[in-house]
């Protein structure tokens, strides 16, 4: 007999509905702060809503989301892989320090030769930087939670540190590094953006990102190497015993998925940024990044969406006080989605109960009484 | 060799200044991360007890009230953490972020609201902020005075904390508490036939977990820096953790990855005044010190069997 499907089953098979759920417990959650705060919500989620929907408006979101999709990509990568990549912040960091030093000390390379150079740079930096955790889990067996978390420092400072060099620090009072050439800018001609009424930092970021997107579901699904790196994810023991290098694959895992973030830092820059300013704290991008690749079920057109989701909240956010809202509204909003997003396994196990009822002792006696 | 004595007080002073907060969040750490509990969320549960403890003491007026709201503050967060991973089972990694972005995201809001700012006013120092014990007791004239005002007229806060750590580390190992919690974290299914309520075990130590975090966030606005702002803050949560791994997920071990980290930082102050040597290079000497420490002396940390696997009750 076929089993009818009950709406419990829907919500529990369909990750997608949860997310919506969540998503929309996130705003309820932020109305109810705003209205207890004695914010208007209508005014707040209104002035969210018109900020991104407008033509320039989405231009935007889209500029704003290209570094969280790349991060979301990155950190998703990891989990497929079976590592949390808690530093995807400073593979961002160095990815986009080694692009800013390669757009700087190399201003007159055309740009066909000098965008694909700071790639290449953003993404070894990143690779480089997530290969050194690796090793040290692999060689020496530390914990790469805690190593990530040195490194992500570590990055900081080398990327303040390089700020400051007399061939890199901007020559104003700006404490930043030189504008990157603009052979390195990844903008579209102010003309165009100006005629197509978009956002004047509208860039090919976008495309980049949706290239990688497909390049990262390639690889994950359709690859030996992909099938090798989530057999390790899921089950080490497993891998190994069915002969796959176990140590080689998390080493590798680590590498692409810090050159993702490494990309991402270098996007971000030439696109929207051209330079990079002397941190006073964290930026935040790799951590962002944790978040989108959560609510993007770490399946990458999952990410992609989550990423330009992401995007246009803090696009909106940055809007907020215009209309006197607080704009860490929207963590409170991104935090309760990502709460939620984590306690909907609660209707799997709602599901597991009602169809396995609890055998306690009077089901039992009353079994054996029918026998 | 009297500047040397100085430096050695000004560093020493240091240390145990920026050990006080990694220590009370790294022990609440140890106790979620032991019963099996992934808790990520360290840093959020921190900004929210900061807030809370600096609000409460301002308004109030006297710090010890204001300590321990910080430490409710960060329980309460602690227990959402708790109903999420240890009532219904959610994932970790991902409610722990939750937290993060929740805890600074609530009172931040709160603050811009009630103040106006996102900072909030300043305490007045000696009043309202934690005092400082032995104070004015050394003879600051001579070296050797200077030298023991520097390290023992200290906080009173950093007092308790080594007390706290005493405690914990006698309720891990010496209580029948404590070997229930060390057991959850490696085999659940085991201790529940054995008849220990795992999940009420575990509920407790994020709980525990979340006020020690919230002390340890109060610890950093109520002492040196005597405000709030939204960058009091910034990643001692993840340090603490990291001083947790390092030793080993044990408090003595915790202790000692908050001393080695609040020293290198202590250095950095003193380095940072005498010598040549960029700034942004020597801000480095404490995470780089950690990775050498760790690859040189103390290798792998062996995680708690169970840590971040959520315990169904099997019905």
């Amino acid at each position: 007999m076929k089993e009818k499907k009950g709406f419990l089953d829907f919500l529990s098979d369909n990750k997608f509905i949860q997310t919506v759920i969540s998503i929309l417990l996130g705003f309820l959650v932020g109305a109810i702060f705003l209205a207890v705060l004695g914010v208007s919500v209508g005014e707040a989620y209104g002035k969210l809503i018109d900020s991104v929907t407008s033509l320039k408006g989405f231009s935007n979101v889209v500029v704003y989301a290209v570094p969280y999709i790349l991060t979301g990509l990155s950190v998703a990568f990891s989990f497929k892989t079976g590592v949390f990549n808690i530093g995807a912040e400073g593979q961002y960091v160095v990815g986009s320090m080694a692009a800013a030093v390669t757009g700087i000390l190399m201003p007159d390379l055309p740009k066909g030769v000098l965008i694909p150079l700071c790639f290449l740079a953003a993404m070894l930096a990143g690779a480089v930087w997530g290969g050194i955790v690796a090793t040290l889990k692999v060689k020496w067996g530390i914990n790469e939670v805690l190593s990530m978390i040195m490194f992500n420092w570590i990055a900081y400072y080398l990327s303040n540190f390089i700020a400051g060099l007399p061939a890199i620090h901007n020559d104003g009072s700006a404490e930043a590094t030189k504008n990157i050439s603009e052979n390195a800018s990844m903008l579209f001609p102010k003309e165009f953006s100006k005629a197509a009424g978009i956002t004047n930092t509208a860039n090919w970021g976008i495309f980049v990102a949706i290239a990688i997107m497909l390049i990262v579901w390639f690889v994950i699904e359709k690859t030996t190497l992909g099938y090798n790196l989530k057999a390790v994810g899921s089950n080490k023991f497993a891998a190994e015993y069915g002969g796959i290098n176990v140590n080689r694959s998390i080493l590798t895992a680590l590498a692409i998925s810090g050159a993702l973030a490494g990309l991402a830092g270098a996007l971000q820059l030439m696109g929207m940024g051209k330079r990079i300013s002397i941190f006073s704290s964290q930026e935040g991008f790799g951590f962002a990044g944790i978040v989108v690749a959560l609510i993007g079920c770490s399946n990458p057109f999952g990410v992609f969406i989550a990423g330009l989701f992401y995007g246009a909240l803090m696009f909106g956010g940055s809007k907020l006080n215009l209309v006197g809202a607080p704009t860490q509204l929207i963590s409170v909003i991104v935090g309760t989605v990502v709460f939620f997003i984590s306690i909907s396994v609660v209707f799997r196990h709602l599901k597991r109960l009602k169809k396995a009822p609890a055998r306690d002792a009077q089901t039992g006696r009353k079994e054996l009484a029918s026998r | 060799m009297t500047d040397f004595v100085n430096s050695l007080g000004i560093i020493l002073f240091a240390t145990l200044v920026y050990m006080t907060p990694l220590l009370y969040a790294g022990l609440g750490s140890c106790f979620s991360e032991v019963s099996g509990v992934v808790n990520i969320g360290i840093e959020g549960m921190m900004t929210a007890g900061a807030f809370t403890g600096t609000v409460v003491a301002y308004f109030v007026g006297n710090p010890w009230i204001g300590f321990l709201c910080g430490g409710l503050a960060g329980a309460f967060f602690g227990m959402l953490h708790a109903i999420a991973t240890v009532r219904i089972g959610a994932d970790q990694t991902i409610a722990g972020t939750a937290i993060n972005m929740l805890g600074p995201g609530i009172v931040i809001m709160i603050a811009k609201v009630m103040f106006n700012s996102t900072d909030t006013p300043s305490l007045k120092p000696g009043v309202q902020t934690i005092p400082k014990l032995f104070a004015g007791v050394f003879d600051t004239s001579t070296v050797f005075g200077r030298f023991m005002d520097n390290v023992f007229a200290t906080y009173a806060s950093t007092y308790l904390v080594f007390a706290v750590a005493l405690l914990v580390w006698f309720v891990f190992y010496k209580t029948r508490f404590g070997l229930r919690l060390r057991a959850c974290g490696e085999h659940p299914q085991a201790c529940e036939t054995l008849g220990i309520n795992v999940i009420a075990t575990r509920f407790i130590c994020v709980c525990l977990s979340g006020f020690l975090s919230g002390l340890g966030g109060a610890c950093v606005t109520m002492t040196i820096s005597t405000q709030f702002r939204p960058i009091s803050i910034v990643g001692q949560g993840f340090i603490a953790i990291a001083a947790v791994i390092f030793g080993k997920f044990r408090p003595h071990g915790t202790l000692l990855g908050c001393l080695l980290f609040g020293f290198c930082s202590g250095l950095k102050v003193v380095l940072g005044s005498n010598s040549g040597v960029d700034m942004q290079l020597i801000s480095m000497i404490p995470y780089v010190v950690t990775v050498i420490v760790l690859i040189l002396f103390v290798g792998k940390s062996r995680v708690p069997a169970a840590n971040g696997k959520p315990y169904i009750k099997a019905k």
